[in-house]
């Protein structure tokens, strides 16, 4: 006996209150910001969560993304004898698109799921209620702490990203594949400029907000639509966490290129 | 504070240093960025600019002294206008000739100095200029022969 | 039957002694014969998304008293609990408190509220990330300005009252279950609350260390006159504790009252809920760990 126009409309209804849930959550995270308690260990603790232990994994995939795009730029502009390309064609594709959207993808995969997850089994575990009943502001003491760190080190982390790319894209243009040392860094230098790094500043600072904001929402209502608290909905959270931050991310990226270009 | 909150602070420390650093060096080796202004404006008039951009370089001699601002519509004619580094000093009649990278590569500006005592200050207007070769026309009188037989002038 | 019943409390440890049976000291003469509530509830309903699961149930908790709301699993009694935190607001019906509706308390007022209150979830709710004494002080941390050595020794009275003070330094993952309820108590008592509330303070532990856990709640009550609301649905435990018991079955007040009045009550259903209950009670651990294995089959 499912009424098709009722379902619809129970379904729009909870789309309506989740979205307005989300807002209401960014909200009370920003108002967290001058809410008690003090946030500055707190802030730093998650700084060396999401930052300083996503060094080693965005090193590594900045290094590599930086030699692939010197190897494949190199053959295909070898074609047109306009090698001297390659430092500009890796710097501008690194700085303005992959820097950011690979540093944004492996900070929701390292921290933004670690986040969702701790988050959620707070919830499970009651930890939530227990601040509430403490008269603490949940999301002041969990989620604004989170806020302030992951827009801090994104950042930070899209930089580290971009000038590692760009030195394995030197090592591999330069060093193994002959490219001219001069021509590389010239044609680096001459085709960035400061609208370059705004953009992608820009982009690394809203995925940061993008992720953190979907990632701890995620957790945080683990299990509450459910009505029942247990490992799976934290589980189910998780990936819902990670799937949902990644696809956004992909999809402001496009957003923001479109109005910044 | 025990040894923890040590390891904390240190780690912390370590990657915010490495992160600003790498973005001081890509803002500042990259993108140009520079507290106050070392650079001044120059205008020039073409009659046709044939795709010239903003940020195409301007060049003396093959060195690069700046960037090209703006290209704009102005009765008519392009008037393009390029800040040249505050080190280098243009004379009143220095010559402004839009030139190309190779056959198909950029367009950029290239300024040969002239005699004057007289230079340029921020906002001058450079007289003298000539526009880009037309290419096009070129390979075509090239390839389609002309009856004049005449040489193009560059 | 009726005697078998009558054993549970006398069997009971030292302090709780059945108290409400003799009632010779003056402390016992006073909660006695000045019952003020301090928190009532008027014709409470209460729904989950929109099916209904508290029923127009009404009854006041006593000042210094503890008053355990007993029930089977799903008999809404932690609707209730949650409901008196202030976690659930009052959709239908009233609830007040010191005669002020907590219905419509504002944000601020509802924070209040809670500096006044103490609760210990079901497993203690301590954070993993912090050691007991960090757990336990975070409340201080937060609502005081006290310097840190200060936070630290008041963690360490409270860690100590419950027993748990050479462990102020473990994380919340190498202690037991019993031992992070008690910590979680210690947390709830941490800010001196006029009304302590306990979800379900024996469940998910062996008898002994159960039984150390009521002791603890009396103590608080007889030492600190502590207004006391635990939830349960541990028979043994409830009729241990118990100034006041109710008694909760699908979303409504079944019984309610003094424990011997609930003992002697001629309604079928709480007779048939108190024997169904309390039958295991005449044997003894082995029994009883079987009650357990079967509660937690029946509950996955």
């Amino acid at each position: 006996m499912v009424n098709p126009v009722r379902s619809l409309g129970a379904y729009s209804l909870r789309q309506v209150i989740s979205a307005g849930r989300l807002g209401v959550f960014f909200f009370c995270t920003i108002r967290g910001i001058i809410r008690p308690p003090g946030k500055f260990w707190p802030t730093v603790k998650q700084i060396q969560f999401i930052g300083t232990k996503s060094f080693a994994v965005i090193g590594f995939t900045a290094a590599f993304t930086g030699m692939v795009l010197a190897l494949q730029g190199y053959h295909t502009l070898t074609r047109f004898g306009s090698e001297g390309w390659l430092g500009s064609a890796v710097g501008l594709s690194l700085i303005r698109e992959l820097g950011p959207v690979l540093s944004a993808l492996m900070v929701t995969g390292r921290a933004g799921s670690a986040m969702a997850a701790e988050i959620g089994i707070m919830r499970i575990e009651e930890q939530i209620d227990a601040l509430e009943c403490m008269a603490i502001d949940p999301y002041s003491y969990l989620i604004t702490p989170r806020f302030i760190a992951s827009v801090i080190c994104l950042p930070l982390l899209t930089s580290f990203c971009d000038a590692l790319g760009i030195l394995g894209g030197y090592v591999i243009g330069v060093k193994l594949l002959g490219v001219n040392e001069g021509s590389f860094w010239d044609g680096l230098i001459s085709s960035i400029d400061w609208s370059d790094l705004y953009m992608g500043l820009v982009k690394s600072v809203c995925f940061s907000l993008l992720i953190v904001w979907v990632c701890t929402y995620k957790g945080f209502y683990a299990g509450v639509d459910e009505g029942s608290f247990g490992p799976e909905q934290v589980g189910r959270a998780t990936t819902e966490a990670v799937v949902i931050s990644s696809i956004a991310v992909l999809i402001g990226d496009y957003v923001i290129t479109s109005i910044l270009l | 504070m025990g040894p923890e909150h040590k390891r904390l602070e240190f780690s912390v420390g370590l990657f915010l240093i490495v992160g600003l650093f790498c973005l001081g060096y890509l803002s500042f080796r990259l993108g140009h960025f520079s507290f106050g202004k070392n650079r001044y404006d120059v205008i020039a008039l073409f009659p046709t600019v044939s795709g010239l951009k903003t940020k195409a370089e301007v060049t003396m001699a093959g060195v690069p002294i700046g960037e090209v601002d703006k290209v704009m519509l102005k009765d008519g004619r392009a008037e393009v206008i390029m800040s040249i580094n505050k080190n280098v000093k243009l004379e009143e009649d220095s010559i402004a000739s839009i030139k190309t990278m190779g056959i198909i590569g950029e367009k950029y500006v290239s300024i040969t100095p002239g005699a004057s005592d007289n230079y340029l200050q921020d906002g001058g207007i450079i007289r003298d200029t000539q526009p880009p070769i037309d290419i096009e026309s070129l390979i075509s009188r090239f390839v389609f022969g002309s009856m004049e037989n005449k040489k193009p002038s560059e | 039957m009726e005697s078998t019943r009558a054993r549970v409390p006398i069997a009971a440890p030292r302090e709780s002694a059945l108290s409400h049976d003799r009632p010779g000291t003056l402390q016992r003469m006073t909660a006695e014969n000045i019952t003020e509530n301090i928190i009532e509830i008027r014709g409470l309903n209460s729904f989950y998304n929109s099916r209904q699961v508290i029923f127009d149930i009404s009854f006041a908790i006593p000042k210094h008293q503890i008053t355990v709301i007993m029930g089977v699993s799903g008999s809404g009694k932690t609707t209730v609990f949650r409901h008196l935190i202030g976690l659930k607001r009052t959709a239908a019906g009233q609830i007040t408190v010191d005669g002020q509706d907590l219905g419509s308390f504002s944000e601020t007022m509802l924070m209040q509220y809670r500096r006044k209150i103490g609760v210990l979830f079901q497993s203690g709710a301590l954070f993993n990330s912090l050691s007991l004494s960090g757990n336990i002080a975070i409340p201080l941390r937060v609502h005081t300005n006290l310097a840190f050595e200060t936070i630290r020794i008041m963690a360490l009275m409270k860690l100590n009252l419950v027993g748990l003070a050479e462990f102020c330094d473990y994380m919340p993952s190498q202690i037991s279950g019993g031992m992070k309820k008690r910590a979680g108590l210690a947390r709830a008592l941490i800010m001196d609350p006029e009304v302590l509330f306990v979800d379900e303070p024996s469940s998910g532990l062996d008898p002994i260390t159960a039984a150390g856990l009521d002791r603890l709640i009396l103590k608080l009550r007889e030492v600190y006159e502590m207004t006391i609301v635990v939830v349960t649905h541990e028979l043994e435990s409830a009729f241990k504790i118990a100034d006041r018991i109710v008694v909760m079955d699908n979303g409504r007040v079944m019984a309610a009252g003094r424990p011997k009045e609930i003992l002697a009550s001629k309604d079928p259903r709480v007779m048939q809920f108190l024997a169904r209950e309390a039958d295991p009670l005449k044997v003894h651990v082995d029994a009883y760990y079987d009650r357990l294995l079967g509660e937690a089959r029946r509950s996955i």
